[in-house]
């Protein structure tokens, strides 16, 4: 295990100390500490049911952590005993700070995709109409979908979809933005165009925590990536030592099943 | 010797004083009334009902709600009918508040309280239908409770209850046929007195089927459209 797991960041942009998630018996997450630095673009990678998932929703508090303390800027939220879960009013506040983008998209699909956009803005910010469809404008440009604002979700492909959820999440002009595998529902041909937007998004200095299996991708944009296993961190470091040299049997274990198939397609 | 049907006592006989054209009105005035008033009191409580069982605040209520859903999905109408009819007035006497519930009220109480059940699980199906995603997604971008409700939830549950909602209220006004066990003039009280001064059952059953038919046609007809729209 690296030893800079421990390392105290001034510029910590997340952390989370000791948090721990039980569902009933079941122990998600048991006790994982983790900092990402802002401007940085954090990976998380595991196998499915280690916790990947369990951790982006105990950030934005989709989840309420059983205990620990969770903190994105300068919002600190702590859990265990002698605590309980904030109020609507305080979540809904902290969540505006942090920008989610699912697996499955998850747009509204009575809204057109500018309404999907300025949706954040002007219901829980009240932002005036005008100014909400000009910044929800600009985002899907900027995602490179302005000739679709018109357009309900059910006429967008997947990875169209996927990005009108990115400049959603985007419009609320938060923090730190989350991906919960968000090409993992995706034709293989439409995963490209996802990834580019989050490309761009990490070249702007966006702080970003990203869940994928997309480890070609990960080695391209990443800062720092961890390896979970059942409910903890297992290794973390630069993405491009761990995925080079790993060092814990458990990461070399499930690198190895990837590099096998990378292999395997290039033969 | 062969039966000649004879449709013009169903508007024009004097065996009766109820017998005529005039009746006819009366009783589909009723009937309709009844079919009205006892949807939106329905409606309502479905809402209600459906609110309390979906956001279980107190423990005691959702229990209390789930047994009444129960209880009237379960027994037939006509036999809450005739209950309602006997016990209502009987309770109202022995609380001692003086209040004597009428027996046209006491019935369609029951009606309502039909409605009611139904009309609660058709809400809260509609509401507990929208994917989990939505709520999340909602939530992830910060909004309240009653936000997410309003903006996300409610408008694409709306849609789906409709289809549900105008079933259940065609069969609504077919039901409203059953208060004439309790002598509400109804459009089949109306046909039953009828039949027993003319002896007519054929022509004016087939008639007042036909009245049934002509106000609930157009109803359906209306959802099959409504339907359409929330496809497109």
């Amino acid at each position: 295990m690296t030893t800079e797991m421990s390392l105290q960041t001034a510029d910590a942009m997340i952390r989370i100390t000791d948090l721990h998630k039980h569902y009933g018996m079941l122990e998600a997450i048991r006790g994982l500490s983790l900092e990402v630095r802002q401007g940085d673009v954090f990976f998380v990678i595991g196998p499915s049911g280690c916790g990947k998932s369990t951790l982006l929703r105990c950030i934005n508090l989709l989840e309420e952590p059983t205990s620990g303390t969770v903190q994105v800027g300068d919002d600190i939220m702590r859990f265990g005993k002698g605590h309980r879960m904030p109020s609507g009013r305080v979540l809904s506040r902290y969540r505006t700070h942090i920008g989610m983008v699912f697996q499955q998209f998850d747009l509204f699909p009575h809204m057109t995709a500018i309404e999907n956009v300025m949706e954040g803005p002007t219901v829980v910010k009240r932002m005036p109409r005008h100014e909400a469809r000009s910044l929800a404008s600009e985002l899907l440009a900027k995602v490179g979908l302005s000739d679709k604002e018109k357009v309900y979700p059910r006429h967008l492909s997947g990875g169209q979809a996927q990005r009108v959820a990115i400049a959603r999440a985007l419009a609320m002009q938060p923090r730190v933005m989350l991906f919960d595998e968000v090409t993992s529902a995706l034709d293989p041909e439409l995963v490209g165009e996802v990834l580019e937007v989050m490309r761009k998004l990490a070249e702007e200095g966006t702080t970003m925590v990203v869940v994928t299996h997309e480890m070609g991708f990960a080695s391209e944009v990443g800062d720092r990536l961890c390896f979970m296993d059942s409910g903890l961190i297992i290794e973390e470091g630069k993405v491009a030592d761990i995925l080079a040299r790993p060092e814990n049997p458990r990461t070399q274990a499930f690198l190895a099943r990837f590099h096998d198939t990378a292999e395997a397609l290039r033969a | 010797m062969s039966y000649v049907p004879d449709f013009t006592v169903v508007y024009m006989s004097t065996a009766c004083e109820i017998c005529g054209p005039l009746a006819w009105l009366n009783a589909a005035g009723v009937t309709l009334a009844y079919a009205v008033g006892t949807i939106v009191g329905g409606l309502i409580i479905g809402v209600i009902c459906g609110v309390i069982l979906l956001f279980p605040l107190y423990y005691g209520l959702p229990m209390l709600v789930y047994g009444y859903v129960q209880f009237f999905r379960c027994t037939p109408l006509l036999v809450q009918i005739v209950w309602f009819f006997y016990a209502l007035p009987m309770v109202g006497n022995a609380v001692g508040l003086g209040i004597n519930m009428p027996a046209w009220m006491a019935a369609g109480l029951g009606l309502t309280l039909y409605m009611g059940a139904f009309s609660s699980e058709i809400f809260r199906a509609g509401i507990m239908s929208i994917d989990r995603g939505q709520w999340q997604a909602a939530r992830a971008l910060g909004m309240t409770y009653l936000q997410l409700m309003r903006r996300i939830i409610l408008p694409q549950a709306s849609r789906r209850m409709v289809p549900p909602f105008v079933n259940q209220s065609v069969l609504q006004l077919k039901n409203t046929s059953l208060l004439y066990v309790v002598a509400v003039p109804d459009l089949m009280y109306t046909s039953s007195v009828m039949t027993a001064f003319t002896y007519r059952p054929l022509e004016v059953y087939t008639f007042v089927a036909l009245l049934y038919f002509l106000m609930l046609y157009p109803m359906t007809v209306f959802s099959k459209r409504l339907e359409s729209r929330v496809d497109n």
